[in-house]
């Protein structure tokens, strides 16, 4: 059992939690993630590490529930515990593997969005403890969903938050700032963008095109997340890859996008299903011809 | 009394209920069947059958004690080589190990030696017979990664040794393909394999799930931290896929997958999250035993269910009856027959299969004949999902992140065969980490001889 340290609401839809693992702590490096389950009943949930501090033997998860499993996490209060919570997995990004002399030839550039800003956080954060700054883009809809904002600029060189509908900062996507700041003469050799799919298949069109090379982190379906189900698997350039044990960070401009955002819906109508069950209880059975 | 030439009949559900249910196929002897089936056993002096076996269980002894209605002194006999009895007597191909080399196959009917083994186990499990240490602790400190078939039972071979034996779980439950992979109608999970890790734990063992060797500890640190010796059995890993087009469409799964949401995750049943995808007629590719679980898993989630193999009915690798059940329940073969292409539908779901017609050439290196496709042949198959059984290639979790630690051309951790050693000391490995995918009895081989190599190796160390 992991107990819950700090259940917090971020924004009007993404939840943090601080939780106890001591022995996943000590082995966490960025760019990784974990699968949690809250009870016997629960699917194993993959989730990208947000924070960890191997002093404290803690963990730090952020979540927007999306179906049941992930919805009934906030079932659970401070105190409580999830029933799994195992990790850390995949690959570290590649930045924990290049040395300093390495690290200060790049000039970063993160662009996050939605409940990516989280596992960028600790990417940004590396760099800053080993003195680099690297400059992060925040996206999202409408203020109400920005989070993170405060820590990331205490890590961050520079911060841009844009917002889609003009109510906070900047108005407009992710890529309009990104090419604003081409346009004013700042050079990037290395991006990393997390989010969601569709705003990473954009940055990476818009990075493309100014020739920086860019990573992007993908959050399939999985099941056991150890390199067992195959369920993960993406095409990358010409190659089949498990982004379980190969990834989840993978070269953006070599991604079959189409591809991963039709595999991403492919038990839309079963979890579609599974949610107003959750919701309306045994009244749905029998189907409305909706869902 | 019937025959003697034939064996008692056991008893199954019947073909047309057990097909809409996931409750166990096969209902195995009661004490009078076992007891007359154990009198076709002629008690060889050179008992063949023991070499059939590979942990060469002494089948003859325990066969003479379910005679005699000992059916506890059966079990403590079985359990001086096996420990998961009630497991092998229900997976196991024994008509290729025991059973094969039974002496009354050659004018009839083998005995059920198979469905003895399951009796005893059964009748233990249902007595409160446990299995007991033979040794007193000894304070040596060993690890075992996985806790499948090899796992459990080096696990347990060391415990009973006196050996303070712990196990590590990657996923959140124990018992390795035992609880993923094989499925309920099989080899039920609670009643069975819980029952059968219990007896291991048992002995002493302790189980930790939730940690993946590789990724929340390193086969290193479990080396500093006192352990003195550790065994692989990590298990097969990636599912391999054809290569062909479509096959990433959905609708298309590999039968870990498939098997892993229903079996580990319990897809079937109402009261669990998993998702499944409900697919109405389902082509499973493969022809071994984990086909075999896929297929009739997907008929009893309501699909009609076609399994496409390219060789013959003769060279299906599945068991027996495995394929017998899978008939009887009305999953439909198509033989020398295989896979060109995924069809898709505009949304990129499956809406059908294209396949060549094979036939049979000179027999290749595995000694089977080679399928060689027809030319012309192809044709199309409507179906909404396609499953694929093709085998596994092996996890590079361990392997990539243990210094030293030799692997072969195929990625599969390199082991000596007497003593499961690898290149690592006191790192030693088996079943299908080393193997590449095989069956449960192979690995418990596997599991057994290392935890012998793992004794010598301590001995020496004193």
């Amino acid at each position: 059992m992991f107990k819950i340290l700090s259940k917090t609401q971020l924004s009007a839809v993404v939840w943090e939690m601080v939780v106890e693992a001591p022995l996943l702590a000590r082995h966490c490096r960025p760019g990784q993630f974990l699968i949690v389950r809250k009870d016997e009943v629960g699917e194993r949930i993959p989730l990208t590490i947000c924070d960890y501090d191997t002093e404290k033997g803690t963990v730090t998860i952020v979540f927007q529930p999306v179906g049941v499993s992930s919805e009934k996490f906030l079932e659970l209060e401070e105190g409580d515990s999830f029933l799994d919570f195992v990790g850390p997995l995949g690959r570290p990004s590649d930045i924990c593997d290049m040395s300093d002399e390495e690290l200060r030839k790049k000039k970063f550039l993160f662009v996050c969005g939605g409940v990516g800003t989280a596992p960028v956080y600790p990417q940004v954060k590396w760099l800053h403890e080993r003195g680099i700054s690297a400059d992060v883009i925040i996206g999202c809809r409408t203020k109400d969903l920005l989070f993170y904002e405060d820590k990331m600029r205490e890590v961050a060189g520079h911060l841009y938050v844009t917002t889609d509908d003009g109510s906070y900062m900047h108005k407009g996507v992710v890529t309009t700032v990104i090419d604003e700041l081409v346009a004013e003469g700042k050079e990037y050799n290395h991006c990393v963008c997390i989010g969601p799919m569709i705003m990473m298949k954009f940055c990476c069109l818009t990075t493309q095109k100014y020739g920086i090379p860019t990573i992007v982190s993908m959050n399939p379906i999985m099941v056991d997340g150890t390199g067992m189900c195959g369920a993960c698997r993406l095409t990358v350039g010409d190659e089949v890859k498990f982004a379980c044990v190969d990834g989840p960070e993978f070269d953006g401009f070599k991604i079959n996008w189409a591809e991963c955002m039709k595999r991403a819906a492919m038990y839309k109508t079963v979890e579609g299903e599974a949610k107003l069950r959750y919701q309306e209880g045994k009244t749905h059975e029998g189907g409305c011809g909706n869902c | 009394m019937g025959n003697v030439l034939e064996r008692i009949p056991v008893r199954e559900q019947d073909p047309k209920v057990r097909a809409a249910n996931f409750d166990e196929v096969c209902l195995g002897y009661n004490e009078e069947e076992a007891v007359a089936e154990a009198q076709r056993c002629l008690n060889c002096k050179n008992a063949k059958c023991i070499t059939g076996c590979p942990v060469n269980i002494r089948i003859n002894e325990f066969i003479a004690k379910v005679k005699e209605r000992d059916f506890e002194g059966a079990y403590r006999t079985i359990s001086q080589s096996s420990a998961l009895p009630a497991v092998c007597g229900r997976v196991c191909p024994q008509e290729t190990q025991c059973e094969g080399k039974c002496i009354r196959g050659i004018k009839g009917d083998p005995v059920s030696i198979g469905k003895l083994e399951r009796f005893v186990a059964d009748y233990a499990r249902h007595n409160g017979i446990v299995p007991t240490p033979d040794a007193p602790p000894n304070g040596h400190r060993i690890a075992v990664v996985g806790s499948g078939p090899a796992g459990l039972t080096c696990a347990g071979d060391l415990a009973r040794m006196g050996y303070d034996v712990t196990i590590f779980e990657a996923l959140h439950k124990a018992g390795g393909v035992l609880t993923y992979g094989i499925p309920e109608f099989r080899l039920p999970k609670d009643e069975v394999v819980a029952k059968e890790v219990e007896n291991v734990k048992a002995l002493g063992v302790k189980i930790c799930t939730d940690v993946i060797i590789g990724r929340t500890e390193s086969v290193d640190e479990l080396l500093e931290q006192g352990f003195e010796a550790v065994f692989i059995g990590s298990g097969a890993g990636l599912p391999m896929f054809m290569g062909i087009p479509g096959e990433n469409a959905n609708g298309v799964f590999s039968a870990n997958e498939y098997l892993t949401r229903n079996n580990l995750m319990k897809a079937f049943r109402d009261d669990y999250d998993t998702p499944i995808y409900k697919a109405k007629k389902v082509v499973v590719v493969g022809g071994g035993n984990v086909a075999m679980d896929a297929a009739r898993t997907a008929l009893r989630l309501g699909a009609e269910v076609h399994l496409v193999y390219r060789r013959s009915e003769a060279e299906l690798p599945a068991r027996a009856e495995e394929v017998h059940h899978a008939k009887e329940e009305g999953i439909i073969f198509d033989l020398l027959t295989n896979p060109v292409e995924i069809l898709t539908d505009e949304n990129d779901y499956v809406r059908g299969i294209r396949c060549i017609r094979m036939e049979l050439g000179e027999p290749d290196a595995s000694g089977r004949r080679r399928p060689v496709p027809v030319e012309g042949s192809e044709f199309e198959v409507e179906c909404d999902a396609v499953i694929m059984s093709l085998g596994t290639s092996p996890n590079p979790l361990i392997s990539s992140t243990t210094v030293g630690l030799d692997i072969n051309r195929r990625k599969c951790i390199i082991a000596d065969e007497e003593t499961g050693a690898t290149s690592r000391e006191g790192v030693y490995a088996g079943g299908d980490a080393v193997t590449g995918a095989a069956t449960v009895i192979l690995a418990m081989g596997a599991g057994k001889t290392a935890a012998k190599g793992i004794d010598e190796f301590i001995r020496s160390r004193k």
